[in-house]
């Protein structure tokens, strides 16, 4: 890219000009300051990693601490299992879930996910906020209320 | 050529600016209504539709109206038309930008907007709505942008045209039958349930859009050294009062049947409409207004002295397209959800913010409508004496 | 090797066009690694094929016969109050005889007919005019019946407003939230710029319950030691309660000529009136 530029430019006969070179580089200057600011904004605030706690009472009554699927595959795949349990409990009219292990769940955020899940600003919201995604799905699903620590 | 639109005088950037600061409070409103609902317009349960869903199905009819210019010159070889269908083309395409904002504006959760080409469904006349408003739109950019650079090249254009401009007139039909298509058919909504609602539809298009567009050429001819010429603004004047004489007769018609046959779920609304029902009136003077300005406006075209004379043309056309406008923009939608379908009567009008979202919208068009008229006048001021090629 | 500017947009289009395009190829392609996994029916639940409602309005009697049928249904469904005739978000509510059938305006019919309040909601319409103009299915018909809501999908068009000769359906012009006097927290509640409507209790239904409204208008009749008001079923089961009584009283459903095919009967006279 650069090499051909050079070529481009050494080709010319005399040197260019840049016209109205007042107003382009006070635009530069702009577009750049706009394009760095959430960088130079944000330096010197560390990038906490997300740690969210799964330590809710519901969770401590648990006698084997396993959530619908694994770890991994909830990591990586909850949004997808929760639209396809969306489907499946409201527009198919089927609410029961089997999981990979045969063990059976009722299909709902509320009363299944958020029953153990019970903190959702220490558990839910950390990576949500860290990955800077906003799902809006406790507009119309109800939270439980949690304490203010 | 979109260069064209970004010099001018004077005079064109104080309306370019006037009009973007017309848009953005309309924007800012907007926000507002986004944030805190559809309950700050003056729609209730009862009344559903209001002033969004008016203004969408009279500019749809707008839209339509660029085939009244095409079918003469490209059908039929109606040479008079060829310096002003690019004007009839444009039109179009401001007011579909306008149909779908309105449509955009008045959704509950636009940001699902997308959910209808993600899950389509052929037995929803909304479906189909989307897609011949949006073709329309891509076919009309298209076809006024290419035959415009045409011109200003001084060739012809490229042969594949053609068949577009021959899609664009069954279209433009489509376009405003499915529109009418959306109350048509509903089994609940005595007021619209009526078979010549696709015909009032289009006659009122070809009465309205086409009286438009004649105030639009005379301000161009006013206001730039382009004159569409004084034989295709006439035999556009032709057109409106054919299509105005059909309009009036068609209301004329549902008049009858509900009058005649008595029956309450037909009568009813045009009571509440033209003379009150159960106290409720607020309709009233508007309706009335109509009436007279579409009576007003039909003398003046019918008689061809005064059709010939391009000041009582055009104040003609203007009491036309005000008359048009609240009948179609306001009075029909309005009127289909009163009496509701308990046969009370709760009544609507629209609320500030809404009336400024709605204007928002309006100078949204009319923007689109001066950049691209800007081009299309440009280029006719540069390309004067050179025959249209196509 | 020479590209001119012509060639290189057409590549760079055609590139663009097959990287999108592959994106939903390979979502498609790729599996989620849960082959074991799958849904079921809960097997408590009621299964019918035609699920309907039968209301005789001559079992309601007292203010609280009313109340208790809205209340049961509102309060477990967060339903917000909203009781101006301009946001009003209601699923099931009463209004006069004439404004329920209006095609029978009949000046003639015993006053304590013409005064008394019915009871209306959704008729889940064999034939709803409401699934027809949905553009996103985001309201259909289950195969047992019931025309239910997706609120998920839904865009706030109200164009089911519009189709439904009812009046059934209501848009929720503003945050519901504040004005929902309690909360379930076992059911979501709504957002802003969703329509919404009985469903018939169809979570209730999946867990072997009837409707909360018919439920709680036998429950009180039960104690009180009369008949009931409400019946609930399936059509298509001929030992169902509802075709016991439909069989044995003459019934109308709303607006009948339309040929929308409500699943909601009513019953109007009874005892004296029979």
């Amino acid at each position: 890219m650069i090499y051909a530029l050079s070529l481009f430019l050494g080709r010319r006969e005399r040197p260019m000009k840049l016209y109205d070179s007042g107003k382009i580089i006070t635009g530069l200057i702009i577009f750049l300051g706009l394009v760095t600011f959430p960088f130079f904004y944000n330096i010197g605030k560390a990038n906490v990693r997300p740690d969210p706690k799964i330590d809710t009472p519901a969770i401590k009554e648990l006698k084997e601490k396993k959530c619908v699927e694994s770890k991994e595959f909830m990591r990586a795949e909850h949004m997808k299992l929760l639209n396809d349990w969306r489907d499946s409990a409201v527009r198919d009219g089927a609410r029961v879930y089997v999981n990979s292990e045969g063990k059976a769940y009722t299909i709902s955020l509320q009363n299944t996910c958020m029953h153990c899940h019970s903190n959702k600003k220490k558990f839910c919201d950390e990576c949500h906020t860290y990955m800077a995604v906003n799902p809006y799905c406790w507009t119309c699903h109800i939270a439980p209320k949690e304490k203010e620590t | 050529m979109l260069e064209k639109a970004l010099v001018g005088s004077r005079r064109y950037w104080t309306w370019v600016f006037f009009l973007s600061a017309i848009v953005a409070i309309g924007f800012i409103n907007y926000l507002f209504q986004f944030k805190n609902g559809l309950g700050i317009t003056g729609m209730s349960r009862d009344v559903s539709w209001g002033l969004y869903i008016g203004q969408f199905t009279f500019l749809v009819g707008v839209a339509a109206s660029a085939v009244m210019l095409v079918i003469p010159y490209y059908l039929h070889d109606f040479k008079k038309f060829g310096k002003i269908v690019i004007l009839g083309e444009f039109l179009a395409v401001a007011s579909v930008t306008m149909c779908i904002s309105f449509i955009f504006v008045d959704l509950g959760q636009p940001m699902r907007v997308l959910n209808v080409i993600l899950h389509p469904t052929p037995n929803s006349i909304l479906f189909w709505d989307m897609i011949v408003l949006n073709g329309y739109l891509f076919l009309n950019i298209v076809i006024g942008w290419v035959t415009l650079s045409s011109d200003r090249k001084g060739v012809k254009p490229p042969s594949w045209i053609k068949s577009l401009i021959y899609l664009s007139i069954p279209w433009a039909f489509s376009i405003h039958t499915v529109t009418a298509f959306l109350y048509a058919g509903l089994p609940g909504r005595h007021f619209w349930l009526s078979a010549i609602m696709a015909a009032r539809f289009l006659a009122s298009a070809f009465a309205g859009g086409p009286a438009l567009l004649i105030i639009l050429a005379l301000i161009v001819r006013k206001l730039t050294k382009f004159d569409p010429g004084r034989e295709p603004i006439q035999a556009l004047g032709k057109i409106v009062t054919y299509a105005m004489i059909a309009n009036v007769f068609f209301l004329g018609l549902e008049f009858f049947t509900a009058f005649y046959s008595q029956i309450p779920g037909h009568t009813h609304p045009f009571k509440y409409l033209y003379a009150g029902l159960e106290g409720h009136g607020k309709l009233v003077p508007l309706m009335w207004a109509s009436t007279v300005l579409a009576i007003i406006s039909l003398i003046l075209l019918v008689v061809p002295q005064w059709r010939r004379s391009e000041r009582i043309l055009a104040f003609a056309c203007g009491a036309l397209f005000v008359s048009l406008w609240i009948d179609k923009g306001f009075g029909l939608v309005v009127g289909g959800f009163i009496p509701n379908p308990f046969e009370g009567v709760t009544e609507y009008w629209p609320t500030l913010r809404e009336t400024f979202i709605a204007l928002g919208v309006w100078a949204l068009g009319f923007l689109v409508l001066t950049l691209l008229y800007k081009i299309a006048v440009s280029v006719r001021e540069e390309t004067e004496g050179i025959e249209i090629e196509h | 090797m020479s590209m001119d500017r012509r060639q290189f947009l057409k590549v760079a289009g055609i590139s663009t066009i097959f990287g999108l395009g592959g994106a939903p190829v390979i979502n498609w392609l790729r599996n989620d690694g849960l082959e074991a996994s799958h849904v079921l029916t809960d097997e408590k639940a009621l299964i019918g094929k035609h699920w309907a409602m039968v209301i005789d309005m001559s079992r309601f009697e007292t203010e609280e016969d009313y109340r208790r049928v809205i209340h049961a249904c509102h309060s477990i469904h967060n339903v917000p109050n909203l009781d101006n005739p301009k946001d009003a978000v209601k699923w099931i509510w009463t209004d006069t005889y004439h404004h329920t059938f209006p095609g029978q305006e009949n000046e003639y019919i015993p006053e304590e007919i013409k005064h008394k309040p019915f009871i209306l909601l959704c008729n889940h319409c064999q034939n709803p005019p409401c699934v027809r103009v949905c553009p996103t299915k985001a309201t259909f018909k289950r195969k047992d019946g019931i025309v239910m809501m997706d609120q998920h999908r839904c865009i706030g068009c109200r164009f089911c407003m519009a189709g439904c000769p009812f009046g059934a359906r209501s848009f929720n012009y503003k945050d519901p939230r504040p004005f929902i006097k309690e909360e379930n927290k076992e059911y979501p509640t709504r957002t802003i710029g969703v329509v919404e409507k009985c469903t018939f209790c169809f979570e209730r239904l999946a867990k072997g319950l009837i409707p909360a409204c018919v439920e709680a208008s036998q429950n009180a009749a039960k104690e009180a030691g009369k008949e009931p008001g409400m019946f609930f079923g399936d059509l298509e089961d001929p030992a169902s309660e509802v075709r016991k009584v439909l069989s044995t009283r003459y019934s109308i459903r709303r607006k009948q000529e339309l040929g929308t095919q409500p699943s909601v009967f009513y019953i109007i006279g009874g005892g004296k009136n029979a």
